[in-house]
């Protein structure tokens, strides 16, 4: 039965029909199974645990419990990189069977599970796997970016605000030199270079960069209105502290992408990261009482504010559990749970407003433009002073003529000569 | 307790286990032991270098790496036929073993382990930064197997012949004459090159043979994979090959099999049980050392002496 098939998967899958047959012989009895992967040991080994807790949390607050049957979860380390993350999506999915796959954090190991999910048809939902194009020209229709964001997303409006609202002309960029880095900055640049906006200089730091001094000292002689900032992690610690420590810190303005500022970041510091203005569609200082009540229950089983990536994975469990319910628990269609899913309107959403899907399966927010602001226990946080309402990943541009062009990268980030 | 003889016969004993494994168990295991083939041609190669020539590499994860990128990029972004993609990359892995052969040998020891460091960590950094053909951090993608090597038995297989031949081959390749002029550089270089052997050309020769060994295991992997980035060009690729060298023993060259072997269980099964598995590796690589520093099979061997 399994090897006919996992023949019978694979040759089916080619012509895009996946699991047709799988139906006939499934049935929806059982506990639903559930493989969460995220990196516990490595570089990202913290921003892993709170994948991990976030989505956890979900499933302590309501119960293991959804479409009338029992979940279990299965947890497995992706050692943040791609290799270890396809041998446990292989054994999650062959060995453990589980219904559906989650998680993940950096962009590579993602993708080498969204080429495994590709072949093999599992599902799998990628709340922080941001590489723009596995919802855009490389789309795989059994991976679904459920409560996730798209790289460029949210730096399309912070382009926009800081031409439109802060006045900025002319900025520098420093980047992390990846393709995340590249995407988020490209994203700013393309709306910003096509308001009318200079990029005066590009600076692509290496991941891990341990001094910044050399590139302040080029963002100092460009003499930008402001400097657009994307770091994730330790590098972003690095690089607030620094920028205090260096005196750049109100001299020339600073906007941020949101994992710049994200509170996995800023938690850890003191007042260096205070004014900055970045943009996401999650905001821990959002007053909305939904957004609030998650908070509250966050810090109190966790001790601390959650981060995007706590966030993104309690939501992404409140979102799967809703489409199970529809389907009764009864999710071994592939066609029709992921079909459920991407017409899963998410009313109950931690962000108090609805969330739906685009037709590429990538989640349409509003977009907050944020504020690091004090709160009064001391601790800083991302409070919303504007939004960009219903902000997909395609910005304001039409999906086909979009995808016409590049996707960002070193070489390419959108920028308009004027 | 082992001679030569029993050695043969338990290999033939293994071959029948595996050739019988996929009527027995699911295809997570088959894949798993599939990999853990691949593994051990690779850690076979570098047994050649470090256990018969007496030069210890840390740059063949750098050839088995290069090798798997031209796989991958020649079936995907130019859209050539998987077999020839095969050759290629084999190709591949010939030429970037040339080159580091040519450059290194000369050096012995620490130098020879730092050298080829080096070397690897260039060929790294050009993965990492040369995005518009390697992909960069992402890496490259796409299902290169061909139709009929798609389920995980017919590839378990495949594998399998690919490891007894190759297997076969090195064995054949150190205990030849040539191999043998291996061991004599590897025991006194200087008196090699006075009996009149060039020794330079020796070591260039049998690196690259070890690297078409590396090749080999690369263009498997990037088969089995069907994705290739940074992390298999790494410098802990080549650690985790020369580990499973000294877990099972240099110079026994079927040693590689239990060294690979003992490493894709622990990294595969022990993760499962706890997120410390990092930690047991690593204590299960002390206590060898301590316990067993010719290694598991090494030390079988060395009891009947």
């Amino acid at each position: 039965m399994d090897r006919r098939q996992f023949i019978k998967t694979s040759a089916v899958g080619g012509l895009g029909i996946f699991g047709a047959f799988e139906s006939t012989f499934a049935q929806s009895t059982g506990p639903i199974k559930i493989g969460l992967m995220a990196p516990l040991t490595g570089v990202l080994a913290a921003g892993g645990k709170e994948i991990v807790e976030g989505f956890n949390l979900f499933w302590e607050l309501n119960g293991k419990k959804a479409g009338g049957r029992e979940v279990q979860i299965f947890i497995e380390d992706d050692g943040s990189n791609p290799d270890i993350a396809l041998q446990k999506a292989r054994k999650l999915t062959e060995q453990t069977k589980v219904d559906f796959l989650v998680g993940n954090l950096l962009a590579n190991t993602g993708l080498a599970v969204a080429e495994y999910a590709k072949t093999n048809g599992i599902p799998y939902f990628i709340p922080v796997i941001a590489a723009d194009d596995l919802t855009q020209r490389a789309r795989i229709p059994n991976v679904i970016r459920v409560a996730g964001y798209s790289a460029s997303q949210t730096t399309h409006p912070l382009g926009d605000y800081a031409y439109k609202k802060l006045g900025f002309r002319k900025i520098v960029t420093i980047s992390q030199d990846y393709t995340f880095g590249h995407e988020q900055c490209g994203g700013l640049c393309q709306v910003f270079t096509e308001n009318g906006g200079t990029i005066l200089s590009q600076l692509w730091n290496p991941l891990n960069t341990q001094d910044f001094s050399s590139y302040f000292a080029q963002i100092k002689s460009a003499k930008p209105d402001a400097v657009f900032c994307m770091q994730t992690g330790a590098d972003a610690n690095r690089f607030l502290q620094q920028w205090t420590s260096f005196g750049m810190k109100g001299k020339i303005p600073l906007i941020g992408a949101q994992n710049t500022t994200d509170q996995s970041v800023i938690r850890s510091l003191g007042d260096e990261p205070e004014g900055i203005i970045s943009a996401s569609f999650f905001a821990e200082g959002n007053p909305v009482p939904a957004t609030q009540k998650f908070v509250g229950e966050y810090n109190i089983a966790n001790k601390q504010l959650p981060s995007i990536y706590g966030f993104t994975h309690y939501t992404a469990a409140i979102w799967l559990v809703k489409a199970i319910n529809k389907l009764n628990g009864n999710i071994e269609n592939r066609p029709l749970f992921l079909d459920t899913i991407k017409k899963t309107v998410l009313e109950e959403s931690p962000l108090g407003k609805p969330v739906r899907l685009d037709n590429y399966g990538n989640p349409i927010y509003d977009v907050f433009i944020r504020k690091v602001v004090k709160r009064p226990d001391g601790k800083y946080w991302n409070v919303p002073i504007d939004s960009y309402p219903n902000v997909s990943q395609f910005w304001t541009y039409k999906p086909e003529e979009y995808m016409k062009q590049p996707p960002y990268s070193r070489t390419f980030q959108g920028i308009k000569k004027s | 307790m082992i001679n030569k003889k029993h050695l043969f016969k338990i290999l033939v004993l293994l071959l029948l286990i595996g050739l019988v494994v996929p009527f027995f168990t699911e295809s997570y295991v088959i894949s798993l032991c599939s990999l853990g083939f691949i593994y051990a041609i690779f850690a076979m190669s570098i047994d050649v270098l470090a256990g018969y020539a007496g030069r210890t590499s840390l740059c063949h994860g750098a050839i088995f790496g290069s090798a798997a990128y031209m796989t991958i990029y020649h079936v995907t972004v130019s859209g050539g036929d998987p077999f020839v993609a095969a050759i290629y990359g084999i190709i591949m892995a010939m030429i970037i073993s040339l080159i580091f052969a040519a450059l290194a040998v000369r050096t012995t020891g620490v130098y020879f382990l730092l050298l080829t460091l080096a070397l690897g960590m260039i060929v790294w950094g050009i993965c990492q930064r040369w995005t518009s053909v390697t992909g960069g951090e992402n890496g490259l993608r796409g299902n290169i197997r061909p139709e009929w090597l798609m389920s995980a038995e017919h590839f378990y297989y495949f594998v399998l012949a690919l490891l007894v031949i190759s297997g076969l081959m090195m064995w054949r390749f150190v205990n030849s004459p040539f191999g043998l002029g291996l061991k004599g550089i590897r025991e006194s270089e200087s008196r090699m090159r006075s009996l009149g052997y060039n020794t330079t050309l020796h070591l260039i020769l049998g690196f690259v043979i070890s690297g078409i060994g590396a090749g080999l295991a690369g263009v498997l992997y990037a088969f089995f994979n069907s994705f290739v980035s940074p992390s298999s060009v790494a410098l802990t690729q080549s650690v985790k090959g020369l580990l499973m060298v000294l877990v099972g023993g240099v110079g026994t060259l079927f040693g590689s099999l239990v060294g690979a072997a003992v490493l894709i269980s622990l990294e595969n099964l022990v993760s499962s049980f706890t997120q410390r598995w990092p930690f047991v590796m690593g204590l299960t690589f002390v206590l060898t050392m301590i316990f067993l520093p010719s290694g598991i099979v090494g030390k079988l061997l060395t009891n009947k002496r």
